[in-house]
């Protein structure tokens, strides 16, 4: 083209798609000589890998992370399991492979065949499960006449493994088989059926840290079925390991105190919010759920009224008794109804309009002060506090100290307690709320509703001077090559509505109450151990399927439930704890000791680790 | 009033081809869904002849209009299309988390169809008004980029690669056909030899890797090389005459991924070897020649670029659909036009088609 004539004509578009032309006849012909290449020069070997499909996929799951407490001492490990399948399309013929696969195994062969049926049509050449987690002895077996037994495959998956039976049980959580419904969520994207997730506790909640990722290889395998050359590796990542902040000694010595009774054992560190031990009773056996159990064995565990399944620590809501004095001393200290020399006179009962609201002791206190009246619980004082309080100041102020709402530990389904005020009810029942109610819940009865670990934050914020800390149940999460990925640390979610000298008061109330002769809490005194505590005992109100109960079982279930919340050492404590007991009947006598005996276990095993 | 110029210069040759290459299509999606388990997908074959039908109706109706009314137009379809993408991004149904689809009472369509033929028709329209021999300088191709970007980024967002890329390929195939200016080209080469190490140092460990995996499978041996490795299998099996109709065996184990679409290419191959598989490719070639002849008779600047863009979007989506299926090219979900299954595939080609036919029959309709 010369350079006078600029403009694009019909002549110039022509020589250019000439070009063109000579482009696509060029991209065409590289098409046809890789087809000549697939088809011609390589046809006869990618026709035999295309009969039998000799290029297959095997899938290796991944090592899920181990779970530790906080010394590093093994709560979860794996085992490695042996899984039989069988590929339709290489058992040739089928009906005899699994005649004598099932002699081996001693499985019936109508077992085996059910199986097949139910999963004939999927694909031939995926593998149907046949037996998961065969014994060694049958392992040994096959292995043994794996020639004989073409289109059979034994898989290694590692299973879950809790080793120590039924303990923390509620905290760690469980292993099971995915749900159909799971499947199909974006959550578990990449998993497929008969993988095991976690469904509860720590192993649901750090999923994403447990569970790896999966490997797999690309193997061919001969006429049988069997491989004769792995062409691909993709390694499995390992999960990643999940320490606690509990401690695995002190857990066991809670269960083996809670052995026997429905209840829950809660204890933290005042200065981090670490979780030291978090029980619950009666427990059950996580084995089973990756094990598999019979629908009876489930029933019974579904059904038994003492509740296994939950997690009674953060789940189960109890009216926090006199526990929840404390509160109501710090909102009168607070609000200037009472200081630390208001006296009143207990006579045994208090009279509010026309009715008769009664001390526990029925001889009455006497001449009660602050102190004297959380040191021996007397119901007269708080009585009285509570209704010059009113109930929207007072549930201010339980709220403010964290009750009525979930502590926000991380772990599924924990309640949020109830307390109440008088918008509430009325919106609630349609009834204007009663001047009686009050004193109820002064005294932590009526709506009144808490959970162990919010009795137990609200313990451990008195402790360390005032500060709510969140509760912590991860340490860390460490790599398999123990790098660390997470440092927990912690976080504080509020402080108590008290003054430093309000808390000292209450503070010295509560000393009173395990060393004062006349302390409600007395049984809890050691020598040596300066332990702080209140005492509380929940009166029961029947409940709606009551009547299914026998007349034994009857006269146990309208006993209270018994509290303890304590401290120690008084002067910068190390522990707080929590401790209650379904119908354990009075808190001094049924939870106290426990409380004791787990802060003597954590402080003496310090002294002997200092020394 | 009926021409009778119609008829005659009617391009019959052109609607033969089409007519052959969619009976191929329905014969091998018949193999590809009849025999896939666990359960047949045949209604997907009935779904299919449906859309032919629409696509026909489209055919006819896009050769009817004068293909040279879309000039005046193509602000207007540009800007339908656009907004038609946003809206998808927006609202759009999530299906294996791509927001592609638009849901119209019992059928969905995917926009970024329609999209390609709008770039196309926007494209057509700026280069043949400003085409000169000297080529198209950096400052004047800053209009077509954008024209060209704006539908990529939002088709990015779906995701939808394939189509993304299609549409990168059909502007710079079309781009490269006026011509850019010599040092404009110049600049542009090194712009992007400078550019390119830059941004790979900007991106994260995992998209570095997934941008490797898409070069090059072999890096999946899980899941894209082991798809390239099946389909290789499936091609190569076929041999020279081929395992014969319905007797493929790797399409029947599902083994092959998305085996009536975008891996319908080996489903033909096994089951009628090399001979077959030449055939097909023969036809589509002669295809393109004839789109090309198109362009290359008519007279009027913008219909050449129109039938020029229009073969460009054939050329690529056979390249690339058949390049992937025999492990020549990164694994992006491109359908094999007028073969694989899918309506808005099927319709916007029969579309395209009908423009070409309207351009052909134009040329002696001049002024």
């Amino acid at each position: 083209m010369g350079k006078y004539l600029k403009t694009a004509d019909t002549v110039w578009y022509k020589q250019r798609l000439i070009r063109v032309m000579i482009c696509v006849a060029g991209a065409f012909f590289i098409l046809l000589l890789r087809l000549f290449y697939l088809q011609v020069v390589q046809g006869q070997e990618l026709r035999r890998l295309s009969e039998n499909n000799c290029i297959r996929l095997q899938s290796t799951d991944p090592f899920r992370g181990k779970i530790f407490d906080c010394n590093g001492t093994l709560l979860v490990d794996n085992r490695p399991a042996f899984d039989l399948s069988i590929i339709l399309k290489d058992a040739k013929p089928v009906d005899r492979t699994i005649e004598k696969l099932a002699k081996l195994i001693d499985v019936p062969v109508s077992e085996l065949m059910k199986k097949v049926e139910n999963d004939k049509g999927v694909s031939s050449y995926k593998p149907i499960l046949l037996k998961q987690d065969i014994g060694r002895d049958a392992l040994a077996a096959v292995e043994v006449r794996k020639f004989d037994l073409p289109g059979i495959v034994l898989n290694v998956k590692p299973r879950r493994h809790y080793i120590n039976r039924q303990s923390a049980a509620h905290l760690i959580g469980y292993l099971s088989e995915i749900s159909s419904d799971e499947l199909k969520s974006r959550k578990y994207s990449e998993s497929k059926g008969g993988d095991f997730i976690g469904k509860f506790g720590v192993e649901k909640v750090f999923e994403t840290f447990l569970k790896g990722k999966r490997g797999g290889r690309q193997v061919e395998v001969n006429v049988m079925g069997q491989v004769v050359k792995v062409l691909k590796t993709v390694d499995a990542h390992p999960g990643q390991n999940i320490y606690l902040t509990i401690e695995h000694t002190l857990q066991e010595r809670a269960e083996a105190l809670l052995e026997g009774v429905a209840g829950a054992v809660v204890a933290m560190d005042p200065e981090t919010g670490n979780i030291l031990v978090m029980a619950s009773s009666p427990s059950f056996d996580q084995n089973a759920f990756v094990d598999g159990m019979s629908h009876k064995q489930w029933k019974s565990l579904i059904s038994n009224p003492l509740r296994p399944m939950a997690n009674k620590a953060i789940q189960g809501e109890y009216p926090p008794a006199s526990t929840f004095k404390i509160i109501t001393a710090i909102a009168g200290l607070e609000e200037g109804i009472i200081d630390e020399k208001t006296t009143m006179h207990c006579p045994g009962y208090y009279k509010y309009g026309n009715r008769i609201y009664r001390c526990w002791r029925r001889g009455g206190h006497g001449s009660v002060n602050i102190v004297k009246a959380l040191t021996e619980s007397c119901d007269v004082f708080f009585y009285q506090v509570g209704q010059k309080l009113g109930i929207d100041r007072l549930s201010f102020y339980a709220k403010a100290c964290g009750l009525g709402s979930a502590t926000g530990i991380n772990l599924e389904d924990e309640s949020g307690g109830l307390i109440p005020t008088a918008d509430w009810k009325k919106r609630r029942t349609g009834i204007s709320w009663q001047g009686g109610e009050t004193l109820s819940v002064a005294i932590g009865q009526g709506y009144d509703l808490a959970t162990p670990l919010q009795m137990l934050v609200l313990t451990s914020a008195l402790a360390n001077g005032g500060i709510r800390y969140k509760p912590l149940i991860l340490k860390s999460v460490k790599t398999a090559d123990d790098e660390i990925v997470i440092q927990n640390k912690r976080q504080i979610i509020g402080r108590l509505p008290a003054s430093k000298k309000t808390l000292e008061i209450v503070k010295k109330g509560l000393w009173e109450v395990v060393h004062n002769p006349k302390g409600t809490g007395r049984i809890a005194y050691i020598k040596g151990i300066d332990i702080s505590g209140k005492t509380g005992t929940a009166q029961v109100i029947g409940r709606k399927n009551d009547f299914d109960l026998s007349e034994k079982d009857l006269s146990d279930h309208f006993k209270a439930h018994a509290w303890f919340v304590a401290y120690a050492p008084s002067v910068d404590p190390q522990i707080a704890v929590a401790v209650l007991v379904e119908h354990g009947g009075h808190g001094s006598s049924a939870a106290a000791p426990i409380a004791r005996e787990i802060i003597r276990t954590y402080l003496e095993k310090d002294e002997y680790n200092g020394a | 009033m009926f021409d009778r110029r119609f008829v005659k210069y009617f391009d019959w040759g052109l609607l033969g081809l089409i007519l052959l290459i969619g009976l191929l299509g329905l014969v091998t999606l018949y193999s590809a869904v009849t025999s896939a388990t666990p359960t047949p997908q045949k209604t997907l074959y009935f779904k299919q002849m449906i859309w032919y039908c629409i696509g026909i109706a489209g055919m006819v109706l896009s050769f009817l209009i004068n293909y040279k009314s879309l000039y005046r137009w193509s602000p207007a379809i540009y800007a339908v299309c656009i907004l038609l993408l946003i809206y998808v991004l927006m609202m759009g149904r999530c299906i294996a988390g791509a927001r592609r689809w638009l849901i119209l009472g019992p059928v969905s369509i995917q926009p970024s169809e329609i999209v390609k033929i709008a770039v196309i028709i926007s494209l057509a329209k700026y280069y043949s008004k400003f085409a000169d021999t000297s080529g198209f300088t950096l400052r004047e191709l800053l209009i077509p980029l954008m024209l060209t970007i704006i539908p990529f980024m939002l088709i990015v967002k779906q995701p939808d690669l394939g189509t993304a890329m299609v549409i990168l390929l059909i502007a710079g195939s079309m781009t490269v056909f006026v011509k850019i200016e010599r040092r404009s080209l110049l600049y542009t080469i090194t712009g992007c030899i400078i550019t390119g190490p830059l941004v790979w140092f900007l991106l994260e460990d995992y998209q570095k890797e997934r941008i490797l995996t898409f070069i090059n499978p072999d890096r999946d041996p899980l899941g894209a090389g082991y798809h390239i490795i099946q389909s290789k299998i499936a091609i190569g099996s076929g041999m020279i005459f081929g395992k014969g109709f319905l007797q493929g065996t790797q399409k029947a184990l599902s083994f092959l991924p998305e085996q009536h679409t975008d891996f319908i290419f080996s489903v033909l191959a096994e089951e009628w070897g090399f001979v077959g598989s030449v055939f097909i490719l023969f036809i589509f070639f002669v295809l393109i020649i004839w789109g090309l002849n198109i362009a290359y008779r008519c007279r009027d600047p913008f219909g050449t670029m129109l039938a020029v863009g229009i073969t460009a979007m054939i050329f690529w989506h056979v390249f690339i659909n058949v390049g992937m299926a025999m492990g020549l090219m990164p694994i992006v979900g491109v359908t094999l036009p007028f073969i694989s299954y899918g309506g808005s595939s099927i319709v916007s080609t029969m579309i395209c088609v009908g423009l070409l036919m309207s351009i052909s029959m134009r040329r002696f309709l001049f002024e």
